[in-house]
């Protein structure tokens, strides 16, 4: 993990690497951060929830994006409409998406992850 | 970089590891795998995190879930239903002992609401074996403000400014001690960190050297810059295998990374470190006996003056700082003088590390602003109104203070003596080194602070005020 060591000359060369490892510890701070919470029961997993996880992992790490923590939750009951997919962005609703497929995923990341849109046409509702 | 979802802290303390820790990463390494879910789950071991009566301890991150007593058999199912399925395992979770009732998230356990964590603030959140994550806590940020920004006198004027005292025991002026050694004439100086913690039943300085050796380290950059000092010792005691671990590990990436050396940040400062085992003798924590066994003498005290600020390790000016108060520094440095300032009372500033052991409901580690009644410290959180807590005290006062004393207070109510290191007129005791409430039985009714010897207290002590 840790590649060939650079020595540090300078304190820019200190900050550059503090911007670098920023995210080591970022899953660990609860502080603003987008949740996305993906339906894990055993409907859930079925209906294809474990590759909407790696999709969804794929696309904050293409995106670069570390102030997402990426949560599972057993199954709330409306299981016919899995796979569901959870985003807070931090002071709004929850809002749920539902029967949500692969592709759908690098739209609900840009789309609400990023710029805050909700995607109409995968919205089950508000949770809360 | 790959992103991982989630990380498991699984605690590595000297009480947690003793405890079965490291099998328990093991297993969590082995069922991960099996589940295909290594590359999206990152498994680390941390230091301590202070409740060490329920250890191991395993937090599980984004939720900061928090399990405790954790066994190799029981993350199987950790993996399977929490990891996995997003499925709390209700029966590993903390239970408080007081109220009786689960408490799911770090943050909601009262142990910790009550504690305010600065010394303690990476111990249990970091790897201690990875630098990059002691820089993306703005670790290393201090000392390249102050060997950028400030001249060594600035440094120690801000260190005056905040108030600081040692955190040995003997409770002296951090700044005003670095002052008396940046004053000494000579080319050549020395600072020391005394890491012989030797009192009973104290495990402060061993948790932050498990936890955070990268503190310590870095105050001693900022204590050398500050006194015209390019060398520094640890001197360690050898029963402290994994502190000495943590720290050569840790001296061997700074060294890597060219923050230990020469010409660090390109600013032309430069400076090495060592690590000196002790060899278990209680006496060595005394400051001269301390540098007699360095030099390879036998470990007697002798008499001041000289201070070692005059002639310390081999005849140069030198300076010996305790674990916890150089691990102050940077946080010192980077939140300003004033922040530190502003906690705990006129005369004792910031926070201090109580280590609790005995017959106390949470032994661990705690730490509080100076000023801190015992009474929450000990009843609210460790121990129930009836428990028995005698403590253990290590009372360096004033000189004629200075030699060991016994104080049996008989009362609950003089146990809510503040913690602080100027002793109050009614009650002239100072917080000592910090280690806590050894179990002695003693009548029910009655509590006890024993003051036993400290390593300070065996040479006379300078007059505090």
């Amino acid at each position: 993990m840790t590649e060939e060591k650079k020595k540090i000359r300078s304190l820019d060369d200190l900050r550059k690497i503090k911007e670098k490892t920023g995210d080591l510890t970022s899953a660990r701070s609860e502080v603003d951060k987008v949740k996305v919470i993906i339906g894990m029961g055993t409907c859930g997993i079925a209906a294809g929830a474990r590759e909407i996880m790696n999709a969804v992992l794929k696309e904050l790490e293409v995106r670069n994006l570390h102030n997402v923590a990426v949560e599972t939750t057993g199954c709330i009951g409306m299981c016919q409409n899995e796979p569901l997919l959870d985003v807070i962005r931090p002071g709004e609703p929850r809002i749920t998406y539902c029967a949500v497929t692969p592709p759908d995923v690098s739209r609900i990341v840009s789309e609400h992850i990023v710029n805050g849109r909700i995607v109409q046409d995968k919205l089950y509702g508000r949770a809360d | 970089m790959a992103l991982y979802r989630a990380h498991v802290l699984i605690c590595h303390g000297t009480g947690c590891a003793s405890g079965g820790a490291p099998k328990v990463l093991d297993a969590f390494k082995e069922e991960l795998a099996k589940k295909g879910l290594e590359k999206e789950i990152l498994v680390i071991a941390t230091g301590c995190h202070g409740m060490c009566e329920f250890g191991p301890i395993v937090v599980v991150y984004p939720e900061g879930t928090f399990y405790s007593q954790v066994k190799p058999s029981d993350v199987a199912e950790i993996v399977e239903e929490h990891l996995y399925k997003g499925r709390i395992v209700t029966r590993l979770l903390y239970k408080e002992p007081l109220s009786a009732q689960k408490v799911c998230h770090y943050k909601d356990i009262p142990f910790y609401g009550k504690q305010h964590r600065i010394v303690l603030s990476n111990c249990g959140y970091i790897n201690p074996d990875n630098i990059d994550e002691y820089i993306s806590r703005d670790g290393y940020q201090a000392l390249g403000k102050c060997l950028v920004e400030m001249t060594p006198a600035a440094v120690i004027d801000e260190m005056k400014k905040s108030g600081l005292r040692g955190r040995g025991g003997g409770g002296f002026p951090t700044g005003m001690k670095w002052g008396f050694c940046a004053a000494s004439p000579g080319d050549k100086k020395y600072v020391i960190c005394n890491a012989d913690e030797g009192d009973p039943g104290a495990f402060m300085d061993r948790s932050i050297l498990e936890g955070d050796p990268h503190a310590v380290i870095e105050g001693m950059m900022i204590g050398g810059y500050a006194m015209g000092a390019d060398e520094g010792y640890i001197y360690c005691r050898a029963e402290y295998p994994l502190a000495i671990n943590r720290l050569q590990t840790a001296i061997k990436n700074a060294t890597e990374y060219g923050l230990l050396g020469e010409d660090i940040l390109g600013t032309g400062f430069n400076f090495t470190l060592h690590i000196k085992e002790g060899a278990g003798a209680f006496v060595c924590g005394e400051e001269t006996a301390l540098m007699a066994s360095i030099e390879g003498q036998r470990g007697m005290p002798r008499a001041r003056p000289p201070f070692p600020a005059v002639k310390g390790l081999w005849g140069k000016p030198t300076n010996i700082n305790n674990v916890e108060t150089w691990a102050n520094v940077p946080r010192i440095i980077v939140q300003g003088a004033e922040c530190f300032a502003a906690m705990g009372t006129e005369k004792s500033k910031g926070t201090k590390v109580f280590a609790l052991t005995g017959k106390v409901k949470n032994t661990g580690l705690v730490e509080v602003p100076m000023g801190t009644s015992t009474s929450p410290v000990f009843l609210t959180f460790p121990v129930s109104a009836k428990t028995l807590v005698p403590l253990d005290f290590s009372v360096p006062i004033a000189a004629k203070h200075s030699a060991p004393w016994t104080i049996i207070l008989g009362t609950f109510a003089h146990v809510s003596t503040l913690l602080i290191f100027v002793g109050l007129p009614q009650s002239p005791l100072t917080a000592g080194k910090g280690g806590r409430a050894r179990g002695m039985p003693l009548c029910p009714s009655m509590e006890a602070i024993s003051a036993v010897s400290s390593p300070q207290t065996k040479a006379p002590a300078p007059s505090l005020m």
